[in-house]
Protein backbone atom coordinates (compact mmCIF):
# COMPACT_ATOMS: atom_id res chain seq x y z
CA UNK A 1 0.00 0.00 0.00
CA UNK A 2 1.49 3.59 -1.02
CA UNK A 3 1.13 5.65 1.75
CA UNK A 4 1.74 8.66 -0.04
CA UNK A 5 1.83 8.44 -3.75
CA UNK A 6 5.28 9.09 -5.13
CA UNK A 7 6.19 12.61 -7.01
CA UNK A 8 7.23 10.45 -10.98
CA UNK A 9 3.20 8.23 -10.51
CA UNK A 10 0.35 9.29 -12.45
CA UNK A 11 -1.91 9.03 -8.78
CA UNK A 12 -4.40 7.52 -8.21
CA UNK A 13 -6.56 6.10 -11.05
CA UNK A 14 -10.11 5.27 -11.97
CA UNK A 15 -11.27 2.87 -14.99
CA UNK A 16 -13.49 4.05 -17.16
CA UNK A 17 -15.90 1.85 -20.10
CA UNK A 18 -16.73 2.41 -23.25
CA UNK A 19 -19.69 0.81 -24.74
CA UNK A 20 -19.48 -0.17 -28.43
CA UNK A 21 -22.52 -0.48 -30.59
CA UNK A 22 -20.69 -1.07 -33.61
CA UNK A 23 -20.93 -4.55 -34.28
CA UNK A 24 -17.52 -5.73 -34.90
CA UNK A 25 -16.83 -8.95 -37.24
CA UNK A 26 -14.11 -11.16 -36.32
CA UNK A 27 -11.22 -12.50 -38.26
CA UNK A 28 -12.98 -15.84 -37.71
CA UNK A 29 -16.42 -14.51 -39.13
CA UNK A 30 -18.07 -14.24 -36.11
CA UNK A 31 -20.09 -11.33 -34.93
CA UNK A 32 -19.69 -9.49 -31.75
CA UNK A 33 -22.78 -7.97 -31.74
CA UNK A 34 -22.01 -4.99 -29.02
CA UNK A 35 -19.19 -4.77 -26.08
CA UNK A 36 -17.60 -3.08 -23.47
CA UNK A 37 -13.42 -1.81 -23.40
CA UNK A 38 -12.49 -0.84 -20.08
CA UNK A 39 -9.46 1.81 -19.81
CA UNK A 40 -7.65 4.10 -18.63
CA UNK A 41 -6.35 7.26 -19.59
CA UNK A 42 -3.09 9.44 -17.58
CA UNK A 43 -1.94 13.04 -18.76
CA UNK A 44 -3.66 15.47 -20.57
CA UNK A 45 -5.00 15.15 -24.10
CA UNK A 46 -3.93 18.79 -26.16
CA UNK A 47 -6.42 21.08 -27.53
CA UNK A 48 -5.33 19.35 -31.13
CA UNK A 49 -5.40 15.80 -29.60
CA UNK A 50 -2.18 15.06 -31.51
CA UNK A 51 -0.21 14.04 -28.06
CA UNK A 52 -2.07 10.43 -27.58
CA UNK A 53 0.16 7.26 -26.85
CA UNK A 54 -1.52 4.03 -27.11
CA UNK A 55 -0.27 1.25 -24.38
CA UNK A 56 -1.15 -2.13 -25.50
CA UNK A 57 -0.94 -5.52 -22.88
CA UNK A 58 0.82 -8.36 -23.37
CA UNK A 59 -0.32 -11.89 -22.51
CA UNK A 60 -1.80 -11.76 -18.81
CA UNK A 61 -1.92 -7.94 -18.31
CA UNK A 62 -4.77 -5.40 -18.25
CA UNK A 63 -5.91 -1.66 -18.57
CA UNK A 64 -3.73 -0.56 -15.21
CA UNK A 65 -0.67 0.03 -16.59
CA UNK A 66 0.13 2.72 -14.31
CA UNK A 67 -0.50 4.38 -10.40
CA UNK A 68 -2.89 3.11 -8.09
CA UNK A 69 -6.46 2.58 -8.34
CA UNK A 70 -6.78 2.94 -4.56
CA UNK A 71 -4.74 3.26 -1.49
CA UNK A 72 -4.93 -0.10 -0.67
CA UNK A 73 -3.33 -1.38 -3.59
CA UNK A 74 -0.33 -3.43 -2.90
CA UNK A 75 1.59 -2.09 -6.23
CA UNK A 76 1.39 0.29 -8.97
CA UNK A 77 0.06 -0.70 -12.64
CA UNK A 78 1.81 -3.19 -14.79
CA UNK A 79 3.97 -0.65 -16.45
CA UNK A 80 4.51 1.88 -13.45
CA UNK A 81 8.05 2.49 -14.36
CA UNK A 82 7.72 3.55 -17.97
CA UNK A 83 4.62 5.92 -17.27
CA UNK A 84 4.25 8.57 -15.29
CA UNK A 85 5.99 11.95 -15.19
CA UNK A 86 9.14 12.39 -16.37
CA UNK A 87 9.62 8.83 -16.79
CA UNK A 88 9.99 7.41 -20.53
CA UNK A 89 6.34 7.70 -21.27
CA UNK A 90 5.91 11.34 -20.18
CA UNK A 91 2.67 12.11 -18.79
CA UNK A 92 3.16 15.54 -18.31
CA UNK A 93 3.77 15.65 -22.50
CA UNK A 94 1.78 12.90 -23.55
CA UNK A 95 -1.99 11.84 -22.90
CA UNK A 96 -1.99 7.54 -22.44
CA UNK A 97 -4.15 5.68 -22.88
CA UNK A 98 -3.76 1.84 -21.65
CA UNK A 99 -7.17 -0.56 -22.38
CA UNK A 100 -8.08 -4.19 -21.16
CA UNK A 101 -8.65 -6.29 -24.81
CA UNK A 102 -11.52 -8.05 -25.61
CA UNK A 103 -11.62 -11.29 -24.44
CA UNK A 104 -9.82 -10.42 -21.21
CA UNK A 105 -10.85 -10.56 -17.84
CA UNK A 106 -10.33 -7.14 -15.90
CA UNK A 107 -13.36 -5.37 -17.16
CA UNK A 108 -13.83 -5.61 -20.94
CA UNK A 109 -15.93 -8.08 -22.64
CA UNK A 110 -14.65 -11.22 -22.27
CA UNK A 111 -15.73 -15.00 -21.48
CA UNK A 112 -16.30 -13.72 -18.06
CA UNK A 113 -19.19 -11.73 -19.19
CA UNK A 114 -22.86 -11.83 -19.53
CA UNK A 115 -23.71 -13.27 -23.54
CA UNK A 116 -26.40 -10.65 -24.17
CA UNK A 117 -28.20 -13.83 -26.18
CA UNK A 118 -28.23 -15.81 -23.59
CA UNK A 119 -28.23 -14.19 -20.68
CA UNK A 120 -25.21 -16.23 -19.35
CA UNK A 121 -21.88 -15.91 -19.34
CA UNK A 122 -19.82 -16.74 -22.65
CA UNK A 123 -17.44 -19.36 -20.90
CA UNK A 124 -15.93 -21.30 -24.02
CA UNK A 125 -18.59 -19.76 -26.38
CA UNK A 126 -16.62 -16.62 -26.55
CA UNK A 127 -15.56 -16.31 -30.23
CA UNK A 128 -11.57 -16.63 -30.64
CA UNK A 129 -10.06 -12.90 -31.24
CA UNK A 130 -6.98 -12.27 -33.38
CA UNK A 131 -4.97 -9.30 -32.59
CA UNK A 132 -6.18 -7.60 -35.58
CA UNK A 133 -9.96 -7.53 -33.75
CA UNK A 134 -8.10 -6.37 -31.20
CA UNK A 135 -6.48 -3.34 -32.98
CA UNK A 136 -10.32 -3.02 -34.48
CA UNK A 137 -11.57 -2.07 -31.30
CA UNK A 138 -8.68 0.23 -29.94
CA UNK A 139 -9.70 2.07 -33.38
CA UNK A 140 -13.20 2.21 -32.06
CA UNK A 141 -12.09 3.79 -29.19
CA UNK A 142 -9.99 6.28 -30.71
CA UNK A 143 -12.67 7.13 -32.15
CA UNK A 144 -14.68 7.91 -29.02
CA UNK A 145 -11.76 9.64 -27.49
CA UNK A 146 -11.56 11.53 -30.63
CA UNK A 147 -7.99 10.64 -31.74
CA UNK A 148 -7.39 10.68 -34.99
CA UNK A 149 -4.02 9.99 -35.25
CA UNK A 150 -1.68 8.05 -32.42
CA UNK A 151 1.41 10.07 -31.80
CA UNK A 152 2.96 6.85 -30.93
CA UNK A 153 1.41 3.32 -30.19
CA UNK A 154 3.59 1.17 -27.49
CA UNK A 155 3.62 -2.68 -26.84
CA UNK A 156 5.54 -5.07 -25.47
CA UNK A 157 5.83 -9.08 -26.63
CA UNK A 158 1.77 -9.97 -27.50
CA UNK A 159 1.19 -5.49 -27.38
CA UNK A 160 4.17 -5.53 -29.78
CA UNK A 161 1.97 -8.04 -32.31
CA UNK A 162 -0.90 -5.37 -32.23
CA UNK A 163 1.91 -2.53 -33.04
CA UNK A 164 2.99 -3.80 -35.48
CA UNK A 165 -0.99 -4.95 -36.99
CA UNK A 166 -1.53 -1.38 -36.12
CA UNK A 167 1.15 0.11 -38.57
CA UNK A 168 -0.21 -2.12 -41.48
CA UNK A 169 -3.99 -1.89 -40.81
CA UNK A 170 -4.40 1.96 -40.12
CA UNK A 171 -1.17 3.04 -41.28
CA UNK A 172 -2.79 6.40 -41.67
CA UNK A 173 -3.81 6.57 -37.65
CA UNK A 174 -0.49 5.79 -36.33
CA UNK A 175 2.61 8.36 -36.14
CA UNK A 176 5.28 6.15 -34.24
CA UNK A 177 5.69 2.17 -33.41
CA UNK A 178 7.04 1.07 -30.15
CA UNK A 179 7.63 -3.03 -30.37
CA UNK A 180 9.53 -4.22 -27.62
CA UNK A 181 10.31 -8.00 -27.05
CA UNK A 182 8.18 -9.27 -30.06
CA UNK A 183 8.39 -11.40 -33.30
CA UNK A 184 6.82 -11.32 -36.36
CA UNK A 185 4.98 -14.52 -35.80
CA UNK A 186 5.53 -17.22 -33.34
CA UNK A 187 7.62 -20.12 -33.81
CA UNK A 188 7.18 -23.44 -33.55
CA UNK A 189 8.67 -24.14 -29.91
CA UNK A 190 6.67 -20.90 -29.09
CA UNK A 191 3.19 -22.76 -30.39
CA UNK A 192 4.24 -26.06 -28.31
CA UNK A 193 4.81 -24.17 -24.75
CA UNK A 194 1.51 -22.62 -25.27
CA UNK A 195 -0.19 -25.58 -26.38
CA UNK A 196 1.30 -27.31 -22.95
CA UNK A 197 -0.12 -24.66 -20.88
CA UNK A 198 -3.39 -24.97 -22.69
CA UNK A 199 -3.76 -28.47 -21.88
CA UNK A 200 -3.08 -28.18 -18.63
CA UNK A 201 -5.75 -26.12 -17.98
CA UNK A 202 -8.14 -27.62 -20.26
CA UNK A 203 -7.56 -32.03 -18.76
CA UNK A 204 -8.13 -30.12 -15.16
CA UNK A 205 -11.00 -31.87 -13.90
CA UNK A 206 -12.47 -28.53 -12.78
CA UNK A 207 -12.32 -26.91 -16.45
CA UNK A 208 -15.46 -28.29 -17.45
CA UNK A 209 -15.21 -28.35 -21.06
CA UNK A 210 -14.40 -24.36 -20.18
CA UNK A 211 -18.00 -24.26 -18.38
CA UNK A 212 -16.69 -23.87 -14.90
CA UNK A 213 -18.80 -21.12 -14.09
CA UNK A 214 -21.49 -22.52 -13.98
CA UNK A 215 -20.34 -25.69 -12.08
CA UNK A 216 -18.96 -23.18 -9.52
CA UNK A 217 -15.34 -23.89 -10.05
CA UNK A 218 -12.12 -22.95 -11.41
CA UNK A 219 -9.25 -24.94 -12.90
CA UNK A 220 -6.97 -23.54 -10.40
CA UNK A 221 -4.89 -26.88 -10.91
CA UNK A 222 -4.46 -26.14 -14.44
CA UNK A 223 -4.21 -22.25 -14.61
CA UNK A 224 -1.53 -22.81 -12.03
CA UNK A 225 0.59 -25.43 -14.08
CA UNK A 226 -0.24 -23.04 -17.79
CA UNK A 227 1.27 -20.16 -15.75
CA UNK A 228 4.18 -22.28 -13.52
CA UNK A 229 5.32 -23.11 -17.40
CA UNK A 230 5.07 -19.70 -18.77
CA UNK A 231 6.88 -17.77 -16.20
CA UNK A 232 9.62 -19.98 -16.36
CA UNK A 233 10.27 -19.45 -20.21
CA UNK A 234 9.72 -15.42 -19.54
CA UNK A 235 12.88 -15.65 -17.03
CA UNK A 236 16.64 -16.45 -18.58
CA UNK A 237 18.79 -19.00 -16.80
CA UNK A 238 21.22 -16.51 -15.41
CA UNK A 239 18.69 -15.00 -13.93
CA UNK A 240 17.27 -18.13 -12.41
CA UNK A 241 20.31 -18.76 -11.38
CA UNK A 242 21.63 -15.76 -9.39
CA UNK A 243 18.17 -15.42 -8.03
CA UNK A 244 17.50 -19.41 -6.52
CA UNK A 245 20.71 -21.48 -7.39
CA UNK A 246 20.05 -24.44 -5.86
CA UNK A 247 18.93 -23.07 -2.63
CA UNK A 248 16.92 -25.45 -0.64
CA UNK A 249 13.30 -24.12 1.60
CA UNK A 250 14.47 -26.45 4.83
CA UNK A 251 18.29 -25.97 3.84
CA UNK A 252 18.58 -29.82 3.92
CA UNK A 253 17.20 -32.67 1.37
CA UNK A 254 13.87 -34.38 2.68
CA UNK A 255 13.68 -37.27 0.09
CA UNK A 256 10.28 -36.20 -0.75
CA UNK A 257 8.00 -35.01 -3.75
CA UNK A 258 6.91 -31.76 -1.82
CA UNK A 259 8.73 -28.41 -3.36
CA UNK A 260 12.24 -28.72 -1.71
CA UNK A 261 14.26 -26.17 -4.06
CA UNK A 262 13.47 -22.44 -3.81
CA UNK A 263 12.97 -22.18 -7.03
CA UNK A 264 9.92 -24.72 -6.55
CA UNK A 265 8.22 -22.91 -4.55
CA UNK A 266 8.82 -19.80 -6.31
CA UNK A 267 6.99 -20.82 -9.53
CA UNK A 268 4.08 -22.35 -7.20
CA UNK A 269 3.48 -19.34 -5.35
CA UNK A 270 3.89 -17.36 -9.04
CA UNK A 271 1.06 -19.77 -10.33
CA UNK A 272 -0.99 -19.95 -7.67
CA UNK A 273 -1.35 -16.37 -7.42
CA UNK A 274 -2.05 -15.82 -11.23
CA UNK A 275 -4.86 -18.51 -11.41
CA UNK A 276 -6.63 -16.99 -8.30
CA UNK A 277 -6.52 -13.41 -9.88
CA UNK A 278 -6.96 -14.88 -14.19
CA UNK A 279 -9.36 -16.46 -15.73
CA UNK A 280 -8.65 -19.65 -17.66
CA UNK A 281 -10.77 -18.89 -20.87
CA UNK A 282 -9.13 -15.67 -21.15
CA UNK A 283 -6.05 -17.95 -20.79
CA UNK A 284 -6.64 -20.19 -23.29
CA UNK A 285 -8.13 -17.14 -25.45
CA UNK A 286 -4.79 -14.76 -25.54
CA UNK A 287 -2.24 -18.05 -26.17
CA UNK A 288 -4.77 -18.43 -29.28
CA UNK A 289 -4.55 -15.33 -30.56
CA UNK A 290 -0.33 -15.18 -29.98
CA UNK A 291 -0.42 -18.71 -31.91
CA UNK A 292 -2.68 -17.05 -34.83
CA UNK A 293 -0.49 -14.24 -35.27
CA UNK A 294 1.45 -13.67 -38.81
CA UNK A 295 0.34 -10.43 -40.39
CA UNK A 296 2.28 -11.79 -43.70
CA UNK A 297 0.24 -14.54 -44.27
CA UNK A 298 -2.22 -12.05 -46.35
CA UNK A 299 0.87 -10.86 -48.40
CA UNK A 300 2.20 -14.00 -49.49
CA UNK A 301 4.00 -14.53 -46.94
CA UNK A 302 6.44 -11.59 -47.46
CA UNK A 303 6.66 -9.77 -44.68
CA UNK A 304 8.69 -6.77 -46.60
CA UNK A 305 5.65 -7.12 -48.82
CA UNK A 306 3.29 -7.13 -45.64
CA UNK A 307 4.98 -3.76 -44.14
CA UNK A 308 5.38 -1.48 -46.96
CA UNK A 309 1.85 0.29 -46.37
CA UNK A 310 3.41 1.63 -43.07
CA UNK A 311 3.78 5.26 -42.92
CA UNK A 312 5.08 4.92 -39.06
CA UNK A 313 8.35 5.36 -37.63
CA UNK A 314 9.29 2.29 -35.52
CA UNK A 315 11.64 1.86 -32.81
CA UNK A 316 12.20 -1.99 -32.14
CA UNK A 317 13.74 -3.21 -28.94
CA UNK A 318 14.99 -6.70 -27.46
CA UNK A 319 16.68 -7.95 -25.04
CA UNK A 320 19.92 -10.66 -24.89
CA UNK A 321 18.71 -12.91 -23.27
CA UNK A 322 14.85 -13.22 -24.35
CA UNK A 323 14.92 -16.72 -25.62
CA UNK A 324 10.98 -17.09 -25.32
CA UNK A 325 11.23 -13.89 -28.02
CA UNK A 326 15.13 -13.45 -29.18
CA UNK A 327 17.12 -10.55 -30.51
CA UNK A 328 16.64 -12.42 -33.98
CA UNK A 329 12.95 -12.24 -34.03
CA UNK A 330 13.11 -8.26 -33.54
CA UNK A 331 16.01 -8.28 -36.29
CA UNK A 332 13.73 -10.44 -38.55
CA UNK A 333 10.55 -7.62 -38.41
CA UNK A 334 13.89 -4.77 -38.63
CA UNK A 335 15.20 -6.39 -41.74
CA UNK A 336 12.03 -6.35 -43.12
CA UNK A 337 11.34 -2.42 -42.25
CA UNK A 338 15.10 -1.63 -43.98
CA UNK A 339 14.29 -3.78 -46.90
CA UNK A 340 11.20 -1.82 -47.04
CA UNK A 341 12.86 1.43 -46.78
CA UNK A 342 10.76 2.42 -43.55
CA UNK A 343 12.03 4.47 -41.00
CA UNK A 344 13.16 2.22 -38.30
CA UNK A 345 15.77 2.13 -35.14
CA UNK A 346 16.91 -0.97 -33.28
CA UNK A 347 18.82 -1.42 -29.79
CA UNK A 348 19.36 -4.77 -28.18
CA UNK A 349 19.59 -4.59 -24.78
CA UNK A 350 22.32 -6.13 -22.43
CA UNK A 351 19.91 -7.55 -19.58
CA UNK A 352 19.66 -10.97 -17.69
CA UNK A 353 16.10 -10.59 -17.26
CA UNK A 354 14.70 -12.76 -20.16
CA UNK A 355 11.15 -11.99 -21.77
CA UNK A 356 10.31 -10.09 -18.66
CA UNK A 357 12.74 -7.99 -19.16
CA UNK A 358 10.25 -5.40 -21.06
CA UNK A 359 8.44 -4.80 -17.99
CA UNK A 360 11.51 -4.10 -16.26
CA UNK A 361 13.11 -0.94 -15.11
CA UNK A 362 16.82 -1.28 -17.14
CA UNK A 363 18.52 2.38 -17.60
CA UNK A 364 19.64 1.84 -21.51
CA UNK A 365 16.08 0.39 -21.86
CA UNK A 366 14.58 3.27 -20.38
CA UNK A 367 17.35 5.43 -21.88
CA UNK A 368 16.38 4.42 -25.64
CA UNK A 369 12.45 4.42 -24.67
CA UNK A 370 13.05 8.12 -23.44
CA UNK A 371 15.45 9.46 -26.58
CA UNK A 372 12.36 8.17 -28.45
CA UNK A 373 9.33 9.49 -26.98
CA UNK A 374 11.17 12.57 -25.92
CA UNK A 375 11.78 13.55 -30.00
CA UNK A 376 7.97 12.66 -30.32
CA UNK A 377 7.29 15.07 -27.96
CA UNK A 378 9.86 17.81 -29.36
CA UNK A 379 8.04 18.28 -32.47
CA UNK A 380 4.56 17.60 -31.08
CA UNK A 381 4.95 21.06 -28.75
CA UNK A 382 7.32 22.64 -31.89
CA UNK A 383 3.77 22.49 -33.86
CA UNK A 384 1.98 23.63 -31.37
CA UNK B 1 17.43 18.27 -32.22
CA UNK B 2 18.73 21.85 -33.56
CA UNK B 3 19.80 21.59 -37.07
CA UNK B 4 23.13 21.00 -38.67
CA UNK B 5 25.19 23.57 -40.73
CA UNK B 6 28.04 22.80 -42.74
CA UNK B 7 30.25 24.75 -40.64
CA UNK B 8 29.60 22.62 -37.64
CA UNK B 9 30.21 19.27 -39.42
CA UNK B 10 33.33 17.77 -38.61
CA UNK B 11 35.76 18.85 -41.30
CA UNK B 12 36.12 14.85 -42.71
CA UNK B 13 32.58 14.35 -43.11
CA UNK B 14 32.43 18.18 -44.59
CA UNK B 15 34.15 16.53 -47.15
CA UNK B 16 32.33 13.12 -47.82
CA UNK B 17 29.17 15.26 -47.60
CA UNK B 18 30.04 16.35 -50.88
CA UNK B 19 30.17 13.56 -52.63
CA UNK B 20 26.83 11.86 -51.96
CA UNK B 21 24.11 12.84 -54.20
CA UNK B 22 21.30 14.42 -53.44
CA UNK B 23 18.41 12.58 -52.89
CA UNK B 24 20.37 9.38 -52.48
CA UNK B 25 20.55 6.61 -50.23
CA UNK B 26 23.59 5.97 -47.59
CA UNK B 27 24.30 3.33 -44.94
CA UNK B 28 26.87 4.78 -42.45
CA UNK B 29 28.43 1.98 -40.72
CA UNK B 30 29.68 3.58 -36.74
CA UNK B 31 27.44 6.13 -37.25
CA UNK B 32 28.22 7.44 -34.22
CA UNK B 33 25.50 9.94 -32.64
CA UNK B 34 24.21 9.91 -36.73
CA UNK B 35 25.51 13.41 -37.33
CA UNK B 36 26.74 12.58 -40.77
CA UNK B 37 23.04 10.97 -41.44
CA UNK B 38 21.58 14.06 -39.90
CA UNK B 39 23.25 16.76 -42.08
CA UNK B 40 22.41 14.73 -44.86
CA UNK B 41 18.58 14.08 -44.24
CA UNK B 42 18.33 17.69 -43.37
CA UNK B 43 20.36 19.54 -46.51
CA UNK B 44 20.03 16.95 -49.21
CA UNK B 45 16.98 14.71 -48.69
CA UNK B 46 19.63 11.64 -48.24
CA UNK B 47 17.76 8.76 -46.81
CA UNK B 48 19.48 6.33 -44.96
CA UNK B 49 20.47 4.17 -42.18
CA UNK B 50 23.47 4.06 -39.98
CA UNK B 51 24.75 1.34 -38.03
CA UNK B 52 26.22 1.08 -34.69
CA UNK B 53 27.25 -1.09 -31.32
CA UNK B 54 27.99 1.89 -29.11
CA UNK B 55 24.84 1.95 -26.46
CA UNK B 56 25.60 5.55 -25.41
CA UNK B 57 25.68 6.61 -29.42
CA UNK B 58 22.88 4.50 -30.66
CA UNK B 59 20.63 6.09 -27.58
CA UNK B 60 21.84 9.74 -29.07
CA UNK B 61 21.52 8.88 -32.48
CA UNK B 62 17.80 8.39 -31.86
CA UNK B 63 17.28 11.43 -30.12
CA UNK B 64 18.56 13.08 -33.09
CA UNK B 65 15.89 11.40 -35.29
CA UNK B 66 18.36 9.19 -36.75
CA UNK B 67 17.16 6.34 -38.23
CA UNK B 68 20.15 3.55 -36.75
CA UNK B 69 20.26 0.02 -36.10
CA UNK B 70 22.39 -2.26 -33.43
CA UNK B 71 24.60 -3.97 -35.69
CA UNK B 72 27.94 -5.24 -35.21
CA UNK B 73 29.79 -4.75 -38.71
CA UNK B 74 32.05 -8.07 -37.75
CA UNK B 75 29.14 -10.01 -38.70
CA UNK B 76 28.95 -8.54 -42.62
CA UNK B 77 26.20 -6.88 -44.41
CA UNK B 78 24.20 -10.00 -44.23
CA UNK B 79 20.97 -8.45 -44.23
CA UNK B 80 21.49 -5.97 -47.20
CA UNK B 81 20.94 -7.16 -50.79
CA UNK B 82 23.59 -6.61 -53.58
CA UNK B 83 22.80 -2.73 -55.24
CA UNK B 84 20.51 -1.96 -52.32
CA UNK B 85 22.13 1.49 -51.24
CA UNK B 86 23.57 4.36 -53.37
CA UNK B 87 26.72 4.70 -51.19
CA UNK B 88 27.21 2.66 -48.10
CA UNK B 89 30.17 5.51 -45.75
CA UNK B 90 32.43 4.37 -42.93
CA UNK B 91 34.25 6.91 -41.29
CA UNK B 92 37.35 5.68 -38.89
CA UNK B 93 36.31 2.25 -38.14
CA UNK B 94 37.97 0.17 -40.93
CA UNK B 95 40.99 -0.29 -39.07
CA UNK B 96 38.58 -1.39 -35.69
CA UNK B 97 37.00 -4.47 -37.80
CA UNK B 98 38.06 -8.11 -37.61
CA UNK B 99 38.68 -8.36 -41.56
CA UNK B 100 38.44 -4.93 -43.17
CA UNK B 101 39.41 -6.06 -46.65
CA UNK B 102 35.83 -8.34 -46.06
CA UNK B 103 34.03 -5.43 -45.48
CA UNK B 104 35.07 -3.62 -48.06
CA UNK B 105 34.01 -6.54 -50.49
CA UNK B 106 30.51 -5.74 -48.42
CA UNK B 107 30.30 -2.45 -48.86
CA UNK B 108 30.66 -2.05 -52.31
CA UNK B 109 28.58 -5.59 -52.05
CA UNK B 110 25.49 -3.84 -51.24
CA UNK B 111 26.76 -0.48 -51.88
CA UNK B 112 27.24 1.25 -55.65
CA UNK B 113 29.62 3.57 -54.11
CA UNK B 114 31.53 3.56 -51.19
CA UNK B 115 33.33 6.20 -48.75
CA UNK B 116 36.10 5.15 -46.37
CA UNK B 117 38.38 6.97 -43.85
CA UNK B 118 40.94 5.53 -41.87
CA UNK B 119 43.87 7.04 -40.08
CA UNK B 120 47.40 7.03 -41.99
CA UNK B 121 49.66 4.92 -40.33
CA UNK B 122 52.63 6.22 -42.66
CA UNK B 123 52.18 10.12 -41.70
CA UNK B 124 55.58 11.43 -40.70
CA UNK B 125 54.96 11.53 -36.92
CA UNK B 126 54.20 7.91 -36.89
CA UNK B 127 57.10 6.96 -38.95
CA UNK B 128 59.62 9.02 -36.99
CA UNK B 129 57.86 7.73 -33.45
CA UNK B 130 58.43 4.33 -34.24
CA UNK B 131 61.77 4.62 -35.91
CA UNK B 132 63.00 7.16 -32.69
CA UNK B 133 61.59 5.60 -29.69
CA UNK B 134 60.99 1.87 -30.75
CA UNK B 135 57.40 2.05 -29.47
CA UNK B 136 54.14 1.19 -31.47
CA UNK B 137 53.18 5.21 -32.21
CA UNK B 138 50.46 6.95 -30.30
CA UNK B 139 49.06 10.74 -31.35
CA UNK B 140 46.12 12.36 -30.81
CA UNK B 141 44.68 10.16 -33.68
CA UNK B 142 46.00 7.32 -32.57
CA UNK B 143 45.46 8.09 -28.76
CA UNK B 144 45.66 4.34 -27.61
CA UNK B 145 48.08 1.57 -25.81
CA UNK B 146 49.25 -1.23 -28.67
CA UNK B 147 47.21 -3.83 -26.13
CA UNK B 148 43.98 -2.02 -25.84
CA UNK B 149 43.56 -0.06 -28.74
CA UNK B 150 40.87 -0.67 -31.01
CA UNK B 151 42.19 -0.28 -34.24
CA UNK B 152 43.44 -3.91 -34.86
CA UNK B 153 44.30 -3.21 -38.24
CA UNK B 154 46.26 0.02 -38.78
CA UNK B 155 47.64 0.68 -42.59
CA UNK B 156 48.94 3.31 -44.56
CA UNK B 157 47.92 5.17 -47.56
CA UNK B 158 49.98 3.29 -49.87
CA UNK B 159 48.52 -0.41 -48.13
CA UNK B 160 45.06 0.54 -48.73
CA UNK B 161 45.78 1.39 -52.44
CA UNK B 162 47.37 -1.66 -52.94
CA UNK B 163 44.06 -3.46 -51.88
CA UNK B 164 42.05 -1.75 -53.45
CA UNK B 165 44.68 -2.48 -56.53
CA UNK B 166 44.36 -6.16 -55.84
CA UNK B 167 40.21 -6.18 -55.79
CA UNK B 168 39.78 -4.15 -58.52
CA UNK B 169 38.07 -1.04 -56.89
CA UNK B 170 38.40 2.21 -58.51
CA UNK B 171 39.40 5.22 -56.55
CA UNK B 172 37.00 7.58 -57.70
CA UNK B 173 38.47 10.29 -55.53
CA UNK B 174 40.96 10.83 -52.23
CA UNK B 175 42.20 13.22 -50.22
CA UNK B 176 44.06 13.30 -47.23
CA UNK B 177 43.51 15.91 -43.97
CA UNK B 178 45.85 16.43 -40.98
CA UNK B 179 44.62 15.79 -37.43
CA UNK B 180 42.62 18.72 -37.42
CA UNK B 181 40.41 17.25 -40.66
CA UNK B 182 42.27 20.46 -42.51
CA UNK B 183 43.53 19.90 -46.26
CA UNK B 184 46.76 21.62 -46.75
CA UNK B 185 48.63 22.27 -49.79
CA UNK B 186 51.88 20.18 -48.66
CA UNK B 187 49.51 17.23 -47.74
CA UNK B 188 47.99 17.25 -50.92
CA UNK B 189 51.86 16.85 -52.19
CA UNK B 190 53.38 13.85 -49.81
CA UNK B 191 49.47 12.51 -48.75
CA UNK B 192 51.22 9.36 -47.46
CA UNK B 193 53.60 11.26 -45.61
CA UNK B 194 51.90 14.23 -44.28
CA UNK B 195 48.16 13.17 -44.25
CA UNK B 196 46.73 11.73 -41.11
CA UNK B 197 43.12 11.08 -41.65
CA UNK B 198 42.95 9.13 -45.75
CA UNK B 199 39.69 9.82 -47.14
CA UNK B 200 38.70 7.81 -50.10
CA UNK B 201 35.60 7.40 -52.38
CA UNK B 202 35.52 3.73 -53.98
CA UNK B 203 33.28 1.89 -56.80
CA UNK B 204 33.56 -1.20 -58.84
CA UNK B 205 31.40 0.29 -61.63
CA UNK B 206 33.97 0.22 -64.23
Amino acid sequence: MPEVIPDDSVGLVTPQTFHCDTPLTLRSGRVLSQYDLVYETYGELNASKTNAILICHALSGDQHAAGYNSMDDSKPGWWDNAIGPGKPIDTTRFFVVALNNLGGCSGSTGPTSINPDTGKPYGPDFPIVAVRDWVSSQAELADHLGIQRWAAVVGGSLGGMQVLRWSIQFPQRIANAVVVASAPKLSAQNIAFNEVARQAIAKDPDFHDGNYLEHGTIPKVGLTQARMLGHLTYLSEDAMRQKFGRDLREGKLNYSFAPEFQVESYLHYQGEKFSTRFDANTYMLMTKALDYFDPSADYDHDLVKCLSNAQCKFLLVSFTTDWRFSPARSKEIVNALMEADKDVSYACIDSDGGHDAFLLDNPRYHAVLSAFMNRIANRLEAQA
Amino acid sequence: MSPTTLQSLRPDLAIIQEWIQPNSQVLDLGCGEGTLLQFLSEHKNVRGYGLEINPDKITAAIANGVNVVEQDLNNGLYNYKDNSIDTVVMTQALQAVQRPDELLDEMLRVGDEAIVTFPNFGHWRTRMYLALKGRMPMSETLPHKWYDTPNIHLCTVSDFEELCQQKNIRILSKTVVDDHHQEHWAIRLWPSLLGEIAVYHLTRRS
